[in-house]
Parts: structure tokens; C-alpha cells; sequence
């Protein structure tokens, strides 16, 4: 019973672990999405070889784990003189990893918008761009959205995985001060406590999201 | 084959210039010319396959001719010359080409997501920069024009066909386009609700922009077309005013697809 008092001693340093797993997570997550629409985006392209360059992106990395990947962006990147902080690894790893399977998303989302409507945009005399970002893609949000959230959900959780590059995340800082304490219980106990309380709110806000998205439709 | 001499015709806003087009082995329009004066009207008929859509988006450039070209005003569909040689329009260019062109499909093609006031502001707003408080009275108005004033707020799901046509219509119109072109604008709709959308298109002609109407309601194009144009296999077979093309059409094609038509619609009327 005395193990859960003590836990209030471990509190700051846990919050400071997830205030690092939310920067994994938000961090990864903007720029898979950016990588996502990019390469989602170019795998229709005209040209056959920014099309190929965009498959062999996602291909590659979704073939790879993303442990590995990882590993590869902290430890391997020495080699050629570049040396990632573990938090710039990890945010950097997820999002290129992330960008690999939202490419697909936001491919299937921009499909299902029809044709039609790119063709009424441009003869209201919108470049190509212009009708991705004001016709095409609030309308693939519509499919795209539900996947973005469930990543996001994901993310939140594989962020553990950045403890292996010795990112100072919730996991990370749990298993320290188990090792520390030998409070195992009321530790990991917490620990599940606090991601709870941090993709409840994610789940929430992926619905309001959706909502908004689906204005215009029943 | 080269171009023949440019005979300088400025008068014409619209000229097609022996335009073909073929989709791999399928030759879709063969040496189409054409050619359509400011404030004209033309309608375009012929049976189904005979290439009027292909027509009207190699006009918009949404289809590339295979051969020959199209000038708007003068200036080449697609190409501009560019110190002394012909080098395809950029992205940017052709955008702003289309500035000038309204287009209504047969399948309306509203922007769900948006009301329909918001639908007719788009262009204005996203493509000309003006300031919503500029864009909104006059989407409010074009919006009464074509009768919907009541409707402003309603997504394209909560219109009828006939209502998101007009609406699509006064999209088009809020770009100020000089050109309009219609795709078999009322082939989707219920045939109570075609005569809304004719009778909009009727006003636009009145006021003296110039059409393009590719159409089945032979009705329409003899009342409202100051010529018309029919097409057959990819080819213009006769054009001229609708009363001597309607009443004494001089091919033996557009005699028989006259009189389809008209066994057609005798059929549909019959009890
Ligand atoms: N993108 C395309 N690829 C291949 N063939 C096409 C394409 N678009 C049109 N065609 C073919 O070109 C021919 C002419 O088509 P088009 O749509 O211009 O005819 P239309 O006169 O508008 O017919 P309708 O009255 O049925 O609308 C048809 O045989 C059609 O199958
Ligand atoms: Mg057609």
C-alpha cells in the first residue's frame, strides 16, 4: 500500500516522459502526414518516373521495420557524419515510416473524388495545385480522416518504440525508475493512466474532426 | 501537314481549325472546323458518339486535339508563341485561359462540401482574390437570376437536379467568363425539371453571351440557336440557322437523325 503514495514522488518525472512522448507523436505525425500527401499525391502523377520514385519511397518503407529505421537514422547516420539528437531520430523516423503508409491513404482518398469535380474547378480557372488544395482535398479528408486519427492513436503508442534510441519518453523514464524503485506495479500502473488520458482526448477530436468533414453529406 | 495561312478573322471569338482527335485507334473528331461570333449561339446535335463532348473540351482544353487547333480571340487553345516558336501553355497559363471560359456538364459537378452560395463565390474568391464582402453580393445576385435566391445556404445534396444546374450555372457566370459551354446540361434531369434550366439558359442568351450548347431538346436549339451545327462520326456533316437545318435539312444524315428524333419524342409524348 505504501508503493502508491510514493508514486506522487515519481509524477513529474512520468509527465516529463509523456511531454516528450507527445512531441514523438505530434512531431512524427506532421510530418508523415506532409510526407503522406506528397508522395500520396505523386503516386498519380504524369510522369511514369515521379511515380516510380514515389512507389519505391513507400514500398521501402513500409517493408522495413520501423525499429530498424530507427536504429538506421541514430546509429547508422553516424557512419556518414550525421548525428541525430534521440528525440530528432525518433520524430524524424516515425514521420518518413508514417509517410510511407499514409501515402496510400491519402491516394485512396484523393481516388475517391471524382472527376468531375477537378474539372469544374479548373474551369473556374484554378491551377492543378490550387484544385488539390481547395476541391480535392477537403473532400478526401472525408476518407482520409478516420485513417489519420487511428494512425495518430498508433502513434501515440509505438512512440514507446523510440525508448531503443534512448529517447527520454514515457516508457523510456517508466522502466528507469522501476529499476529504480521496484515500484512495477504502481508504475506501469500510472503509466497506462497517462496514455489513456492522452489518446482519449485524440479519439475525441478525431470525431469533431470528422463531423466537420462530412458537412454537406448525410 | 502545316497550318494553311491565318486568315485574320478577329470577329470570331471561338475557331476551330481543322481539329481531330483520336483516343489510341478511335478517331473521335476528324478536321472539325468551326467557328462562333461574340454574343452567337450555336447548338451542336448529332446522335450519341458523334464527338460534340470531345468538341466542346478540346475547346475548354480538357482534351487535346491530335491535330489542327482551337483559338479563343485569337490566342491558341494550349500553345503560345513564345520567341517565334509554339511551346505548350503552362499550367499557370492555361488556368488563366479558362478564367474566360464557363463550363456546364451534364453532371452538374456542385462542390458537395460547399452550399451553394458558397459554390458560386468559390470563383471569385479562391481565383480572382476578391474580398468575400465583394464576392458575396454579387453570388447573391446571380443566384436570384437563376432563381434561387431562397437557396443560398443549401448544400448541392439538399437541390434538386434542376436547382444544382442552375447553381452550377451561376458558378460559371460569377467568373464573368465570355464563353459558356454546355454539355448536355439537362440530359440528367427529370423532364419536369429541364424546362427551369432551359428557360436560364434562354435569359443568358438574351443577354447576349455567346454559347456553345451541346443539346438534344431540338425545341431549345431552333428557338434559342442562331445556328446549328450537326455532327456525325467525328465530322460537322451541315451547319446553318435552325429553321432551313430543322425544316430542310440537305444530307441524307441529318435527315434521318432528325426524324429519329422526332419519332423519339412522339413516343415520349404518346400516351
Ligand atoms: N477518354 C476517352 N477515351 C477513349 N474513347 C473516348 C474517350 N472519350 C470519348 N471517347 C469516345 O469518343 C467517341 C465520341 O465521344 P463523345 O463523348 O465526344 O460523343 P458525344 O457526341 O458527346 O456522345 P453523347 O451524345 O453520347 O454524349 C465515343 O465513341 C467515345 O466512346
Ligand atoms: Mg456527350
Amino acid at each position: 500500500m505504501s508503493g502508491w503514495g510514493r508514486i506522487w514522488d515519481a509524477l513529474p518525472l512520468l509527465l516529463s516522459g509523456a511531454m516528450t512522448t507527445i512531441e514523438i507523436t505530434a512531431g512524427g505525425f506532421l510530418i508523415a502526414v506532409a510526407l503522406g500527401l506528397l508522395a500520396g499525391a505523386l503516386l498519380g502523377a504524369r510522369s511514369r518516373a515521379v511515380r516510380a520514385a514515389a512507389r519505391v519511397y513507400t514500398d521501402v518503407f513500409r517493408a522495413v521495420p520501423v525499429l530498424t529505421q530507427l536504429f538506421i537514422l541514430y546509429f547508422g547516420l553516424v557512419e556518414v557524419g550525421v548525428r541525430l539528437e534521440p528525440l530528432q531520430a525518433a520524430i524524424l523516423g516515425f514521420g518518413i515510416n508514417g509517410g510511407a503508409y499514409l501515402a496510400e491513404v491519402f491516394r485512396a482518398g484523393l481516388l475517391s473524388v471524382h472527376h468531375g469535380q477537378t474539372e469544374a474547378a479548373q474551369m473556374l480557372g484554378m491551377t492543378r495545385l490550387a484544385v488539390l488544395r481547395i476541391v480535392v482535398l477537403p473532400q478526401a479528408m472525408r476518407i482520409v480522416l478516420p485513417s489519420l486519427a487511428n494512425y495518430a492513436i498508433g502513434l501515440l503508442k509505438d512512440s514507446t518504440l523510440a525508448s531503443a534510441v534512448a529517447a527520454p519518453e514515457l516508457m523510456f523514464l517508466a522502466r528507469k525508475l522501476v529499476d529504480r524503485t521496484f515500484l512495477g506495479p504502481q508504475i506501469y500502473f500510472s503509466v497506462a493512466v497517462i496514455y489513456l488520458a492522452m489518446s482519449l482526448p485524440l479519439a475525441r477530436l478525431s470525431r469533431l474532426a470528422e463531423a466537420r468533414a462530412g458537412r454537406g453529406r448525410r | 501537314m502545316s497550318d494553311p495561312p491565318l486568315v485574320p478573322r478577329p470577329e470570331a471569338l471561338v475557331r476551330a481549325v481543322r481539329v481531330g482527335k483520336r483516343f489510341g485507334e478511335t478517331e473521335v473528331l476528324r478536321d472539325v472546323d468551326l467557328s462562333v461570333q461574340p454574343g452567337e449561339v450555336l447548338a451542336i446535335i448529332g446522335p450519341s458518339g458523334s464527338g460534340k463532348t470531345t468538341l466542346l473540351r478540346c475547346i475548354a482544353h480538357l482534351e487535346h486535339p491530335t491535330s489542327g487547333h482551337v483559338e479563343i480571340a485569337g490566342e491558341r487553345v494550349g500553345a503560345v508563341l513564345d520567341r517565334g516558336h509554339l511551346r505548350p501553355m503552362s499550367d499557370r497559363e492555361i488556368a488563366r485561359l479558362r478564367q474566360g471560359i464557363g463550363m456546364v456538364f451534364q453532371r452538374f459537378n456542385l462542390f458537395p462540401h460547399l452550399t451553394a452560395i458558397e459554390n458560386v463565390m468559390l470563383g471569385p474568391v479562391q481565383v480572382l482574390r476578391r474580398h468575400r464582402s465583394e464576392a458575396e453580393p454579387l453570388a447573391r445576385e446571380l443566384l436570384r437570376k437563376v432563381g434561387l435566391a431562397h437557396k443560398a445556404d443549401s448544400y448541392p445534396e439538399r437541390l434538386s437536379g434542376g436547382q444544382q444546374q442552375r447553381v452550377a450555372i451561376a458558378r460559371s457566370l460569377a467568373m464573368q467568363p465570355r464563353l459558356m459551354l454546355f454539355d448536355e446540361a439537362t440530359s440528367a434531369l427529370d423532364p419536369e425539371l429541364i424546362g427551369e434550366v432551359l428557360a436560364v439558359m434562354r435569359d443568358l442568351a438574351r443577354d447576349g453571351m455567346t454559347m456553345l450548347v451541346v443539346t438534344h431538346e431540338m425545341g431549345f436549339a431552333e428557338d434559342v440557336a442562331d445556328r446549328v451545327v450537326f455532327m456525325d462520326h467525328g465530322r460537322v456533316v451541315e451547319e446553318g440557322p435552325p429553321r432551313e437545318l430543322f425544316r430542310a435539312p440537305s444530307h441524307a444524315r441529318t435527315q434521318a437523325f432528325l426524324r429519329a428524333v422526332i419519332d423519339r419524342q412522339a413516343m415520349a409524348e404518346a400516351p
